[in-house]
């Protein structure tokens, strides 16, 4: 059984692909650290965010709306951005009565909520094509090198590594429920709400011991191949010139941004 | 000429109290392959994870003329080859390459050295074009190569092996039988593929309530049917 539901790489070559991963995951923070800097309604330093994700989609080679179309499960979280409708002090828009309480919208208010659904937005489409043309294990090894904390870095990859046998091993759980779930005839199968939360909770039950147990084994496999408490790696990343060059390139747009979104 | 195992009078009880092992002695010569059978709870792995000091029991294990002790546990687990019956508990690495290569790495050799334990490794197993794929992309038959690989890339002077080839299919059952008897280094394989025993294995140590019942030439082993079923085995 595969659960590859997590894997978000697309193979391929590419400017893009084949760039440096300390590269990517660098500008791609400071591209998301830039965006949350410009001022509310900066329209013009937006477009240009807007269109340097467009320009990196293009040279990626995965078309130029592959992160367009996968940004819209980020929307939601913005919607946390929806007080700021209300809070700021501005001219009222429009007002309602919702729930007993009155609302109004101020036009400073909407300024700042629209700009931090596009700031968001736009965030989000970079970190999607981050892992769309980076392969995982490279970006860890991104963040190893970027003197991110080892302990980080190695929760992270183990995670990585057994998300996919916890959802197999989630999978045949359920499974196993499913194939055992019989119904007489003309009855309603099933049980109480209660009785159900109860299979349930013992499967959730099940699904930690089981992994605790895992944790054990792997532990020892780790040890019976010389693990003394510090994890070792070995990366051959090269940095090149062309890396360098693009890498800079990038930043530079970035300060261009900051400029467009604080002009007069 | 010393023996590469040697394993004399060990007792071990889990904390729960389970006495698992209850005085167990053998030992390996260089170049032995020998089988490990036994019913299920009979103490093969537990007796498996004392060889590299996972556990810790009361008695004397010799790896070569080095006696396990918790000092030399680190060079012991370099001699040591230590696989596990399932591939997703020794595979905990993101890519092939990395899995492979811990071994070296945490032995602490130079980066060149590691790169080539690591390619021969591979080579051994043939497996040599999945070294940068993801471990969890490959199937069973595939991981279980790279389980070894990850113990060879050490170069231990005894392999151990824990149900190699329980969950595989007929092809990959036999690519395992091959590679097993291509590799010319000591190994104790616990199992119960019957059949793999009879076809591999010269020596078989049959285990039963944690002490060893038998330990001689398979032929004869598996000829006594009435042996067999007194401990939960069958003749193949």
């Amino acid at each position: 059984m595969h659960s590859d539901a997590f894997d978000r790489y697309h193979h391929g070559h590419s400017l893009i692909h084949d760039l440096d991963p300390r590269v990517k995951v660098v500008v791609t923070v400071a591209f998301i650290l830039s965006n949350a800097l410009l001022p509310d309604a900066a329209w013009l330093a937006f477009l240009l965010a807007w269109a340097f994700i467009l320009i990196a989609n293009a040279l990626s080679g995965l078309g130029l709306g592959f992160t367009f179309r996968r940004s819209f499960i980020a929307l939601p979280f913005a919607l946390a951005a929806i007080t700021a409708l209300f809070s700021i002090p501005g001219a009222p828009v429009m007002s309602f009565r919702f729930l007993m309480q009155d609302f109004t919208i101020t036009d400073a208010g909407l300024l700042r909520f629209v700009s931090i659904v596009i700031r968001s937005w736009l965030s989000v489409q970079m970190a999607i094509l981050l892992v769309a043309v980076t392969e995982f294990p490279k970006i860890v090894h991104a963040l190893n090198h970027l003197r991110v904390p080892t302990i980080l870095t190695v929760i992270i990859s183990f995670l990585y590594r057994y998300l996919f046998v916890l959802t197999d091993e989630v999978m045949r759980l359920l499974r196993a429920r499913e194939a055992r779930s019989a119904g007489a005839a003309g009855k309603r199968g099933g049980g109480s709400v209660m009785w159900r939360a109860r299979v349930v909770g013992n499967m959730a039950g099940q699904l930690f011991l089981r992994s605790y147990e895992r944790s054990d084994r792997v532990y020892n496999a780790m040890l019976a191949r010389g693990y003394k408490g510090e994890l070792m790696t070995i990366h051959p990343h090269r940095f090149q010139a062309g890396d360098l060059l693009i890498g800079l390139l990038a930043l530079v747009c970035l300060v261009l941004m900051q400029v467009a979104g604080r002009l007069p | 000429m010393t023996d590469v195992v040697s394993v004399r009078d060990l007792h071990f009880s889990y904390p729960d109290g389970h006495a698992a092992l209850r005085g167990v002695s053998f030992s390996l010569c260089a170049g032995d392959k020998v089988a490990l059978v036994g019913p299920n709870g009979a103490g093969k792995s537990t007796l498996m994870l004392q060889l590299n000091g996972i556990l810790i029991g009361r008695g004397e294990i010799a790896i070569g003329d080095m006696r396990l002790t918790r000092d030399n546990l680190p060079v012991i687990r370099g001699m040591v080859g230590l696989v596990f019956q399932n591939p997703d508990d020794q595979l905990f690495s993101p890519t092939v390459f990395e899995d492979v290569a811990f071994g070296p790495l945490h032995m602490g050799l130079p980066e060149a050295e590691v790169f080539k334990r690591v390619d021969a490794a591979l080579e051994s197993v043939r497996m040599t074009s999945y070294r940068d794929r993801l471990s969890h992309h490959l199937s069973v038959g595939e991981k279980k190569r790279i389980a070894i690989a990850t113990v060879l890339s050490m170069n231990p002077s005894v392999l151990i092996l824990d149900e190699p080839s329980a969950g595989l299919d007929p092809r990959a059952r036999r690519r395992l039988i091959n590679l097993l008897r291509e590799l010319p280094i000591t190994m104790l394989v616990s199992t119960h593929d019957m059949k793999l025993v009879e076809e591999l294995f010269p020596r078989t140590i049959v285990m039963d309530e944690g002490l060893i019942v038998a330990d001689g030439v398979t032929k004869e082993i598996l000829e006594d049917e009435t042996f067999l079923n007194a401990h939960g085995l069958e003749k193949p």
